[in-house]
Formats: structure tokens, C-alpha cells, sequence
């Protein structure tokens, strides 16, 4: 990407934050946090997503048999089926329908398939008018822009916005200006354009193969009335909606509103078998008792191929076909907060899974618009529904556009800078610099303080934002000259004859080359709790490379720290780790790395900093060698985004109370920095906004002390409030 | 061990949440408790139980013109779900569907022994009644809503209320 299409994505990026930001935020922290409470009241809801997931996992292996049987069995209902290879040939089929029924006027319910297909420009182009009666898509369709979220399409739309719309459209007598006047208004409008509807169009959120039962998750009743209303019906979806049973219904039908809008459930599920055994309403005899004579509905099911069959058979990418479109990926995205679909978003999908269909359906140039977004902090792993790793095919197709990728002409400059293992692959030379950071710690370290004078000059300032797009409105942390590694070393601590346990602290690169302070804090608590503490000489973790989707770098860091920390493995050392997006990468990440036989000694015996402390005390070790508060002391805390996902911000709190402090937490859900992402100058203004959410908390909260546990939450925090938070160790440090 | 009155308070609770509003009943005096209950002009469509049957002031059979001036509408439910406070709807060739669609109160009558613990639960009966009568249902929670237009709002394309009578 060059200097001048970094200012072109962050002239956008600045302009929907400045029109749309608002709304967007506002609307998707509310859905976010109605989420959390939702799911909360579910007596089991780990349980549900498992059977969600088994249920997708199960209907996408068994596809064409359940294709099959679909078909037989809304064929016996008296439907059709037409399963269509790509865009164009689902509009023909819905164009044909349209046109044997000697269609005016579609009505449509709402369906992200039939945006991605653009049925409604289609059918414009043969005379036939399309109305969507979702209120928020007839908003967009009257304002003649497109969705920003995939459930609440008009969510960037502020109410007044709606206002002046009806009002430039229709000049009304009364222009309706609350909520409830503009909904009256649409209803008002749209109710009278159903009425002559010759078609009506829905899409469908499953079809179970046993029935033909679709189900249609809605709360507006404009899909009951686009449904009944007229007797033709064609609904299209996607081919992986297909699911075996009625009774595998139950599980979505619980979870679907409360992870996307946080509705424990929405107004409507209709169950609708058709063509369904109801009267259709004819307006133009409005005398005639519905029930007069017989009722003849055509119903057509047009299921939609355009790539997913080709996504079923890519191991990296099948696991997007599981999506249940609920939403919760863009709630629950710090960066989908601040800037919404329109940025964050492709073609027809939005949000964290949108990376997966854009790219299975459109391509990677699609995907590459807007792939970066993701941040890898994982938030949405937990909130999905059907469990999908969202970050890491976002991981998989940064690596793919990578692989597509041409360096750029700078690549001279950082010949040495970048030994990464991308053979045959060609990442931006700021993918490339970030991702292979190490090697930039390690020289800064070694020429500190030079190497911080020269990051903080104005002309490499010049030269790395021109180059390499670095942001410079940031401060590059400073290196130190003397790593956590050299000091520990230099210490002569003799080790305790009959040591509790004995831990390997693993010197993470920022700890190792420039937070030493927090390194030595933890080295110092863990030993006053009677540990035994090894700091050897490990590499990297491969998280840079991995977050700039640079797999074969990454993974030949996870063996590298595979192969360090081994022998101490075998001897029954634990290993503690204080860089939280490390320790999601031993944990998590490293599954698809290394072997499980590497992977999993690793994954069970490394423990984040604090979950360590709390191990420890819980088994009797006092707070009584630790600093703790000194009277009443607050702290403001927030925990790393990769931490949460991994359950472990409650230590760090239980810690802190038990040493006597009142602490306070965030819920922003990610800093806003995430890694290298606020220092690109394309992301710079989202990530400062994703980052003002925190800081906001941070100040409100007033507190004595506040901490960060993550060094970019540290970074963020730093450039926000003007000062440093502290880690929590370095609070409980007996040394300082 | 949960009761049926258990059950019955669950649901009541659940469905308060949405403003649904409960008159429980006796067969004998149904239609008089309908008739108070409804707001006139009321359509509706023929309630399947022996015995159970609808005020004069409701029109069966409607005519289109007939349901869009309907204030009311009267229809059974099939089934109702303690823990959501839902109704099951099912369409009927009697009309059952656009009688409770294109009016602004739905007046449902559910039977208490018809009300059924979970979803769970509810999922065994619509797989068991789908695959022998490939009939629609709707499950039905609280009023049709939008937050749409910038606030919530009861009463989008459906009905703005909803008044359960309970048959004991």
C-alpha cells in the first residue's frame, strides 16, 4: 500500500467516524452489552453453543445428501427447488418466477442473500418494482445506500437522519419526527404497498431437510405479511441453511437474539412449511371473505451456491459456512464499534466473519479492503454462537493476500531488518517490518539509547511515515540496553534449597527489550512468594508475524520457543507468562502451529503472571511478602482483550482485592492499539477513537492507580491519558 | 417436581416482560370474556377445541377489507413456552395467520395445559406435528416491534398488544 492509499483509507475511516461513528457506536455497544446480560440468564449456555456448533458442523459435512433431501421433500410440499451456481443465475430464476406470475410489485422481507445477489437491481432492470418492507432497509432503500450492519441495516442512521429523509421523499402534511410517528408513517406506507403485491420475497435463516420448514428470525411482522399476502413466495438462501431436523432448530432459535441484538428472543420465529396452508388476502377484492374458494400458492425455494461449495471444500474457510449471521462478531468488535459496516465490511457482509464469505464469495481483493480491521484481540471467539474462530480465517486470508501481494518499493531499506520465512510470499513492507518486530528490539535494544534519539527525529519520523506508514503521532516505545534476560542473569540469587515451584518467567520481546521494569517486578513477587524463577534466553512468540498474517514466520517462532522451552518442560517447570497475547498464542494459537504432542505440554503448564499469583496464594502463600495497599487505594484496571477471551481478568482483580485494593474495570472490550494497528497511519484516527471508549472509563474512574496488563493497552493508554499505566505485578512488587 | 400452576406462573412472568397482558377463564364463560377483553370492529378464526367458541362481535371468515379496518383479532395458540413467554401460532386454513396480523390487538386463547416448559420442549412437538401435517407456526413473543427508527417501538408491521386468555 502506498503513502498515498494509506491517506485515502484514512480519509474515509475519518469521515464515517465523523457521520457515522456516533449511531454505529452507540446502537452496537447497547446490542453488545444486551448480549452479555441475555446470555447470562441461559442455564447452560456453553452447552447450547456446543450443540449449535455439532449441528452446523454435522449439516455441512452431510450437504449434498441434505441438498437431496431438501428437495424431495419441499418438492412433496408442493414447492420447487432451484439450486442456483452463482448470482446471475438465481436473479434469472427469481426474474422468471416474477415474470410468470405476471409480477408489478415484489415485496420483500429482509435477507443479506439477496443483497448478495442484488436480486432488487435485477428485477428493477425487468420492470419490476421491489419493495423492501424491513423498516430499516426501506430507510436505505428510500436513502439509496447500503446496510452497515448485517441484523439493524440502518444502524448508522440517527433518527432524525430518518426524519428528514421522509420528509424530503414525501413532503407529508404532518412530517412525523419520534420514533413512533416514523414508524406509524412507514407502516402506514408499506402496509398499502403489500397490499398490491403480486410477489412476496423473504430469505431464510434454516431449512430444516425433513419438513421444508424455514425459519425466519424477525420482530417487525413484514415477513408473516410478505408471506401471506400474496400467493407466490420465493425465498432465497444460501445452500449452507440447510439443517436435518426441526428439532435442531431449537438451539439457534435460543441463541440467535440474544447473541445479535440481545433479545433473549425475537417478537417473531415463523416456521413456515410452504407453500403454507393459509388464505392469501386479495385487496383487489376486498369484499370477497379471505377464505372464499381455493387457495393456490406457488412457493419457490432458490438455494444459492456462489462460492460456498467451493468454501466447504477449503479446510481454512469452511468453517465460515457454520455462520449463523447473528451479528454478535460486529457487536462485540472494538473497531466495528467506532466505524461500522461501511469500513468494516465488503460487498454484502459486515464484521469480523464478513472477511470469510467476502472472500469466499467475491475474492480476496474484496476481502483485502478491509481484512486488516481485524485485530486478531479475539473478542468474538466467545461471542459466537456456533464457536467459529473468526480471527484466525482472518489470519488465514491476510496471508493469502500477502501471498498475492507485491512488497512495495521501499523493501531495500529493511533487506536486513525483515528474515522472515515468507518465501514465496509478498507481505507490504509494513506488514512485513511490524511482523518482524523482533529483530527491530533486538537492534534498538542494543544501540539504546541512540536507537530511541533516532525513532524520536523528526527526519526518521519522516522517513518511517512515508516508507512504512507508521503514524508519527505515535512515540516508539523506548528500548533499554539492558534486557530482562542480562539482568536476571547478573543477579546472584541463590536459589531456595527446597523451592515451592520452580517457573520459567518467559521474557516476551516487549518485556525483554523495553517494559524490563514489569519483568523484574514479577521476577521479584514470584520469588518472595517462595518460587524458584528461571529467565532464560527464549525467542519471540510469533504473535507480530501472525497478526500481519505472515503464518510460515509465526510458526517458525512457536517452534522456535517450542524447542527452548522443552528441556524445562520435561523437568516439570511451569512456565508463567506476562505478555497476555503470548500466552494466547502458547494456549491457543500454537494448535495450528506446532504438533499436538509440542503444543499441548505447552498449552497446560503455561499460566498468565497473575493467574499464577492467585495459584499461589489460593495454595498458602501469603500477601504478607507482597507491597499492598497502603489504606484506601484505588485502581482503575483493564485487562488485555486476548486476556478476557481466555478468562483470566478475574485473577488479576481477585489479586488486587486480596492486597487491599478497591478496583475498578473496563468494558471496553479492546484498547484500540492491538499490536502494530494504531501505529499505521491508515488506522491511527480509529484506533485513537477505539482507544477514547477506554480512556473515557479510565478517567471517570478517578482512581490511584491505573494499570494495564498488555504493553499495546500500555502503549494506548500512554498516548491517551498522557501517562504510563503500570502492570499489576509492579504494583505488588515487594521492591518497589 | 414442576406443576402445572409452577408452570402457568412462569409463563406469566416471562410474557409480563413484554406488557402481555393474562384474564384467565372457564370454557363456560370464554366468548364473554373474549367479548371484554376485544375492541370492536374484531375479526378472528374458528378456536379448534370442542365447546370453545367465539362472541358474536368477532367475524370469521373475514374480508380483506374487513381485516384492515379490525382492531381486534381473536386466534388459538397452539402451544405456549414458560421460559420465553411465547405463543404458538399455528397458520390454519380458516385464516388464522392474517387474523392475527392485521390488527392492533391479538386477542390469543391457549389452553393452560397447552403450556409447555422450554424451548426444548416446544422443539419435540413442532418436529412430531411438522412431519405428520407440514404445517407453519409462528412463535409469537410480546407485540411485532422495530428499534428501527431510532427508539423502540411496539406495533411495526403486526399487532402494537397482545392479551392472552387463559382457558383454566
Amino acid at each position: 500500500m502506498s503513502s498515498e492509499s494509506r491517506s485515502a483509507k484514512a480519509a474515509k475511516i475519518r469521515h464515517l467516524l465523523e457521520t457515522e461513528g456516533e449511531a454505529v457506536a452507540t446502537n452496537t455497544r447497547g446490542f453488545n452489552q444486551g448480549r452479555y446480560d441475555s446470555v447470562a440468564e441461559l442455564e447452560d449456555y456453553q452447552g447450547l453453543k456446543d450443540q449449535a456448533r455439532a449441528i452446523k458442523e454435522d449439516a455441512i459435512e452431510r450437504l449434498p445428501e441434505l441438498l437431496d433431501k431438501l428437495t424431495e421433500t419441499v418438492e412433496a410440499n408442493g414447492g420447487t427447488v432451484y439450486i442456483a451456481e452463482d448470482a446471475a443465475d438465481a436473479n434469472e430464476y427469481v426474474a422468471e418466477v416474477c415474470a410468470d406470475a405476471e409480477a408489478d410489485r415484489v415485496v420483500k422481507s429482509k435477507s443479506m442473500t439477496s443483497e448478495e445477489i442484488e436480486v432488487n437491481d435485477h428485477l428493477h432492470s425487468r420492470d419490476v418494482d421491489v419493495v423492501e418492507t424491513d423498516l430499516g432497509e426501506w430507510v436505505l432503500q428510500l436513502a439509496d445506500e447500503a446496510p452497515s450492519h448485517i441484523v439493524a441495516p440502518a444502524i448508522h442512521k440517527s433518527r432524525q437522519g430518518i426524519a428528514e429523509l421522509f420528509d424530503e421523499r414525501f413532503d407529508p402534511d404532518d412530517p412525523p419526527e419520534t420514533a413512533e410517528e416514523l414508524t406509524m408513517f412507514a407502516r402506514e406506507k408499506l402496509g398499502e404497498l403489500i397490499e398490491g403485491a403480486d410477489v412476496g420475497m423473504t430469505g431464510a435463516n434454516f431449512v430444516t431437510a425433513d419438513t421444508g420448514t424455514m425459519a425466519l428470525v424477525t420482530s417487525e411482522g413484514n415477513a408473516r405479511k410478505s408471506v401471506t399476502v400474496p400467493d407466490t413466495h420465493v425465498a432465497v438462501a444460501g445452500v449452507e441453511k440447510v439443517v436435518p431436523t426441526v428439532e435442531d432448530l431449537q438451539p439457534f432459535v435460543e441463541l440467535i437474539g440474544r447473541s445479535g441484538t440481545g433479545q433473549d428472543i425475537t417478537s417473531y420465529i415463523s416456521l413456515f412449511t410452504p407453500p403454507i396452508d393459509s388464505p392469501t388476502v386479495d385487496f383487489d377484492e376486498p369484499d370477497t371473505p379471505i377464505t372464499d374458494g381455493e387457495t393456490d400458492r406457488e412457493f419457490h425455494l432458490v438455494l444459492i451456491d456462489n462460492g460456498r461449495l467451493a468454501m466447504r471444500d477449503d479446510p481454512e474457510l469452511k468453517e465460515t459456512l457454520y455462520c449463523i449471521r447473528c451479528s454478535a462478531c460486529s457487536n462485540t468488535c472494538a473497531n466495528f464499534q467506532s466505524v461500522g459496516g461501511h469500513a468494516f465490511g465488503g460487498e454484502t457482509y459486515s464484521g469480523g466473519i464478513a472477511t470469510g464469505w467476502e472472500a469466499g464469495i467475491e475474492g480476496l481483493d474484496t476481502a483485502a479492503e478491509f481484512n486488516d480491521l481485524c485485530t486478531g484481540c479475539s473478542r468474538c471467539v466467545e461471542a459466537c454462537p456456533v464457536k467459529i474462530d473468526i480471527p484466525w480465517i482472518n489470519t488465514v486470508v491476510r496471508n493469502r493476500i500477502n501471498e498475492g501481494g507485491d512488497g512495495g518499493s521501499f523493501d531495500f531499506l529493511v533487506d536486513g531488518l525483515t528474515p522472515d520465512a515468507e518465501d514465496d510470499a509478498s507481505p507490504t513492507l509494513q506488514k512485513r517490518v511490524f511482523g518482524n518486530f523482533e529483530t527491530l528490539a533486538k537492534l534498538g535494544s542494543a544501540t539504546a539509547p541512540l536507537s530511541n534519539w533516532m525513532a524520536h527525529s523528526r527526519p526518521v519520523g519522516w522517513l518511517l511515515e512515508r516508507s512504512l506508514g507508521v503514524d508519527h503521532r505515535r512515540e516508539f516505545p523506548a528500548f533499554r540496553r539492558q534486557t530482562l534476560v542480562k539482568w536476571a542473569r547478573n543477579r546472584d540469587e541463590t536459589p531456595s534449597a527446597e523451592p515451592e515451584r520452580r517457573v520459567v518467567l518467559y521474557p516476551d520481546v516487549y518485556t525483554n527489550y523495553m517494559l524490563v521494569e514489569r519483568g523484574k517486578a514479577a521476577v521479584r513477587t514470584l520469588e518472595a512468594l517462595g518460587v524458584d524463577v528461571e529467565v532464560p534466553s527464549v525467542p519471540g512468540s510469533g504473535r507480530p508475524p501472525l497478526s500481519q498474517g505472515m503464518i510460515d514466520t509465526a510458526r517458525a517462532k512457536a517452534e522456535g520457543v517450542a524447542d527452548a522451552l522443552s528441556p524445562y518442560l520435561e523437568q516439570g517447570y511451569d512456565i508463567v507468562v506476562i505478555e497476555p497475547s503470548d500466552l494466547a498464542m502458547f494456549t491457543g494459537d500454537y494448535e495450528r502451529l506446532l504438533p499436538s504432542e509440542t503444543h499441548d505440554p505447552l498449552a497446560a503448564n503455561s499460566y498468565e503472571l497473575l493467574e499464577y499469583v492467585y495459584g499461589l496464594l489460593e495454595n498458602g502463600a501469603s500477601t504478607g511478602a507482597l507491597s499492598v495497599a497502603d489504606g484506601p487505594e484505588t485502581v482503575a484496571y483493564h485487562s488485555h482483550c486476548q486476556q478476557r477471551t481466555m478468562s483470566l481478568e478475574a485473577h488479576t482483580v481477585a489479586v488486587l482485592t486480596e492486597c487491599g485494593y478497591d478496583v475498578t474495570t473496563s468494558d471496553a472490550e479492546c484498547c484500540g492499539m492491538a499490536g502494530s494497528f494504531g501505529y499505521k497511519t491508515q488506522y491511527y484516527d480509529l484506533s485513537m477513537d477505539v482507544g477514547e471508549n477506554l480512556a473515557g472509563q479510565l478517567r471517570d474512574a478517578e482512581a490511584d492507580h491505573i494499570l494495564a496488563s498488555g504493553t499495546s493497552c500500555t502503549d494506548q493508554i500512554g498516548d491517551l491519558l498522557a501517562s504510563d499505566p503500570r502492570h499489576p505485578i509492579e504494583l505488588l512488587d515487594p521492591g518497589r | 417436581m414442576t406443576t402445572r400452576s409452577d408452570t402457568y406462573d412462569r409463563f406469566a412472568d416471562s410474557a409480563a416482560a413484554y406488557d402481555v397482558e393474562l384474564t384467565r377463564t372457564t370454557v363456560e364463560s370464554l366468548p364473554e370474556t373474549i367479548a371484554d377483553v376485544l375492541e370492536e370492529p374484531a375479526v378472528g378464526a374458528p378456536l379448534p377445541w370442542e365447546g370453545c367458541s367465539l362472541p358474536d362481535a368477532v367475524t370469521i371468515d373475514p374480508t380483506p377489507a374487513q381485516l384492515n379496518a379490525a382492531v381486534s383479532g381473536v386466534t388459538a395458540a397452539s402451544l405456549a413456552i414458560a421460559d420465553y413467554g411465547s405463543l404458538v401460532l399455528e397458520a390454519t386454513p380458516g385464516g388464522s395467520e392474517p387474523a392475527s396480523l392485521f390488527v392492533d390487538t391479538h386477542v390469543v386463547v391457549l389452553r393452560e395445559q397447552d403450556i409447555v416448559a422450554d424451548m426444548e420442549t416446544a422443539f419435540e412437538w413442532f418436529g412430531d406435528r411438522f412431519r405428520e401435517t407440514h404445517g407453519s407456526a409462528i412463535i409469537a413473543t410480546g407485540p411485532s416491534a422495530t428499534a428501527d427508527m431510532g427508539a423502540l417501538v411496539k406495533g411495526a408491521h403486526g399487532p402494537k398488544a397482545v392479551h392472552v386468555v387463559v382457558l383454566r
